[in-house]
């Protein structure tokens, strides 16, 4: 016999039965119930925010900062549909949050009652899975299962919507120690038999490139995704979701692909003859147009998501399976058989020699200028500065890319940022999350003057809760990627790119209680850097950029990753 | 790549939106679906779906693959690839049934072993039962005769047991 209590009881309960010690969230009338036993359990820290898209963008952060399960939790109504964008955002990029959310009472439901929406139907085709939950006694498999869904298999968002009444219900708390779902069952070890074709088409390579997505990160294979490449002496390129998968600053690293990933890894890719792709899902920010993406390889595809499989692209071995185990098979397989280390260097010496002849050609560079501020050069500097051992959030857009071209990220999870929905708005909700997670790391979020003001809201949060968070703005006065369209590809017409009122962006930190600074000149960059990344202190700094700068290189859309602008 | 027809067997969970989640998919990646047909299995807790579809090769193992995803989908089986299978479909008819006509509508009824399940002054609903081309051939010849009304179930489909274990 399980202990009997409340259905809101039985949220915090499970909660604490699985680990989870911090909540974002905004309480309402549907979800009051929960709040008032969230109110008598101080071993879980709620952190108000401010909007209910800045809980799940949090809850998103924290999850991708820690590998943790995220929790957001939001009332019926608008508050559950304030987090939707949040959802989508986590469920492109695979990640696993639980968000709760208040409904009306079960009797109610479908009556247009107050604060009432269908957010499950809203949220079904953005979420792994989603409940509403009806009775009572399906409440602790419910919430158990919630968790379960959303941090195995390919991890995504799950919704739970729970009705006043059954909040205010009381049932028999048998929280499952395990659970079963014999509809949902992931593949995690892979085909041994596809294992060693992989190894036999890697054998046989000429000119190999090993190209690493967001699955190594959400799977911790990053050393395994280190040793096979070190082992075999392959190139390494990362999607955005990738990167940190591989240490950025290592020889074998080319960087990022894709739309804006560098010249050597494109070129790469697109004259490769096997590509090792892992954990990456063919995006077409990755591929450009797909009949011209990498056409001379032969390739392998390892994916947790069979869906991933076959989708975008065609795959010679496809291999489904957990990125982690998958690779430490193949690591297991070349130790047995594989050839010694000797046999990779000498084999692919003149594939690197063509790498480093296109790494000389078009390195990732930008035009200095006197009275302007580079944003490459305020990234370049960041990372210097702090050795890559920083989070780094960002928002999307310009800030974004350039963030991902020239902060090179040494380690797993230490780039947060929506790359599959793209969302301005993400990156300061995100670094809250990730902040609250990894109390005690530098966590910096870089901006856009755009994007900053979609979550700017959040400053008090982030003021309730103490975090020292750095908010750099690259401030160019534009919607600066959108711009960048504009200028190559629509006649320099620039429509609703530049707003007529940019605030004060000091002022609004000195109004929340932070630190403000800004800064006009190159020579400024270095010491303001190493002074805010020196103060314990939220800081925001408005760095007034080259206003016309672009992102390059450039593959236009729909074009092939090698017609590339490098300007 | 050549378009061919699907008809695929998909256990769910008898669950509240486990069809909605279905449908939403294939609105939402912008499959096909030519026709749908739900019901309980014998273990009340599995709901059966016979799903008619169509693609290229590609687009079909997307779809089973989208389909196999979802958490409430049980199991799913292209009935179409596997070869050997029996497909069945019903439609009621609601034709014309006048003097001059009458007793020709019992003809084709006889021939093509129709039931007629409802008569009125002028009008019969006619039952027929077989594959899409028997429902065709039949509303073929019905039609001149003057349809009134016509609903048809979909398509359900079950594999053959092997003839020679």
């Amino acid at each position: 016999m399980g202990e009997i209590m409340t259905g809101a009881r039985m949220v915090v309960e499970a909660l604490k039965r699985e680990g989870v010690e911090i909540v974002f969230g905004y309480p309402g009338g549907a979800i009051i119930d929960v709040y008032d036993e969230l109110y008598k359990t101080p071993e879980i820290h709620h952190v108000l925010v401010r909007h209910e898209q800045g809980a799940a963008h949090a809850a998103d952060g924290y999850a991708r900062s820690t590998g943790k399960v995220g929790v957001a939790i939001a009332t019926s109504g608008p508050g559950a549909t304030n987090t939707v964008t949040g959802i989508a955002t986590a469920y492109m990029d695979s990640i696993p949050i639980v968000v709760i959310t208040g409904q009306v009472p079960t009797k109610l439901i479908g009556n247009d009652a107050f604060q009432e929406v269908d957010i499950t139907g809203i949220t079904r085709p953005i979420t792994k899975h989603n409940f509403l939950v009806k009775r009572i006694e399906d409440l602790p498999r419910i919430l158990k299962a919630a968790f379960y869904i959303a941090r195995t298999g390919r991890p995504g968002p799950v919704l739970i919507d729970l009705p006043k009444d059954v909040q205010q219900a009381k049932g028999e708390f048998n929280y499952p120690e395990e659970i079963h779902l014999r509809s949902y069952n992931p593949t995690y070890e892979p085909h041994i038999k596809q294992i060693e074709k992989a190894y036999l088409l890697l054998e046989k390579a000429e000119r190999p490139v090993f190209l690493v997505g967001g699955g190594v990160i959400s799977s911790g294979a990053a050393s395994e995704v280190r040793e096979l490449a070190e082992r075999l002496n392959l190139p390494v390129t990362m999607t955005l979701m990738g990167l940190g998968g591989f240490p950025g600053d290592h020889d074998q690293s080319l960087g990022m692909l894709g739309m804006h990933g560098t010249y050597y890894a494109n070129m790469a890719v697109a004259n490769c003859d096997v590509l090792l792709a892992v954990g990456a899902r063919f995006d077409d920010r990755v591929t450009g147009k797909v009949d011209a993406f990498a056409p001379h390889a032969k390739i392998i595809h390892i994916d947790i998501d069979p869906s991933s499989i076959q989708k975008n692209v065609k795959v010679d071995v496809p291999i489904v399976a957990d990125c982690k185990r998958a690779l430490t098979r193949l690591l297991e397989v070349i130790k047995e058989v594989g050839k010694p280390k000797k046999y990779w260097k000498e084999r692919f010496k003149d594939w690197w020699e063509q790498i480093e002849i296109w790494r000389r050609r078009y390195p990732l560079t930008y035009k200095e200028d006197p009275n302007y501020i580079k944003p490459q050069f305020v990234i370049e500097k960041l990372y210097e500065l702090t050795k890559g051992e920083a989070i780094i959030c960002t928002e999307v857009g310009q800030n974004q890319m350039w963030t991902a071209q020239y902060y090179k990220f040494k380690y797993p999870r230490t780039l947060i940022s929506s790359g599959g929905l793209g969302t301005m708005g993400f990156g300061f909700p995100a670094s809250i999350g990730a902040q609250m997670g990894n109390p005690g790391k530098l966590v910096i979020d870089i901006a856009g003057d755009g994007s900053i003001q979609m979550n700017i809201q959040e400053l008090a949060t982030a003021m309730d809760q103490k975090l020292p968070i750095k908010i750099i703005i690259l401030n160019n006065g534009y919607l600066g990627m959108v711009r960048q369209w504009q200028e190559l590809f629509y006649g320099k017409r620039y429509s609703a790119v530049k707003f007529a009122t940019i605030p004060d962006f000091v002022k609004i930190a000195e109004a929340y209680g932070a630190v403000g600074m800004r800064i006009t000149k190159p020579q400024e960059v270095e010491p303001t850097l190493k002074k805010i990344l020196s103060m314990d202190k939220l800081v925001i700094l408005d760095v007034i950029i080259a206003p016309e700068e672009g992102v390059f290189p450039m593959v236009p859309a729909g074009k092939a990753t090698t017609e590339m602008i490098l300007v | 790549m050549a378009e061919r027809k699907c008809t695929l067997s998909v256990l769910v969970e008898n669950t509240p939106g486990a069809l909605a989640r279905i449908a939403g998919l294939f609105s939402g990646r912008g499959f096909n679906i030519d026709s749908l047909c739900v019901a309980e299995t014998l273990d009340p807790t599995l709901s059966h779906l016979t799903l008619v579809t169509r693609g290229d090769e590609q687009i079909i193992e997307q779809i089973i693959k989208q389909l196999r995803r979802l958490i409430d989908v049980y199991k799913v089986v292209d009935v179409t690839e596997e070869g050997d299978f029996v497909e069945r479909e019903m439609a009621l008819i609601k034709v014309r049934a006048e003097k001059e006509n009458r007793e020709e509508i019992y003809r084709i009824c006889e021939i093509f072993r129709l039931k007629i399940v409802d008569v009125s002054p002028r009008t019969y609903i006619i039952e027929v039962t077989g594959d899409k081309d028997k429902l065709d051939a039949v509303i073929e010849l019905l039609r001149p005769m003057g349809i009134k009304e016509i609903v048809r179930t979909g398509l359900i489909a079950m594999k053959r047991e092997k003839k020679n274990p």
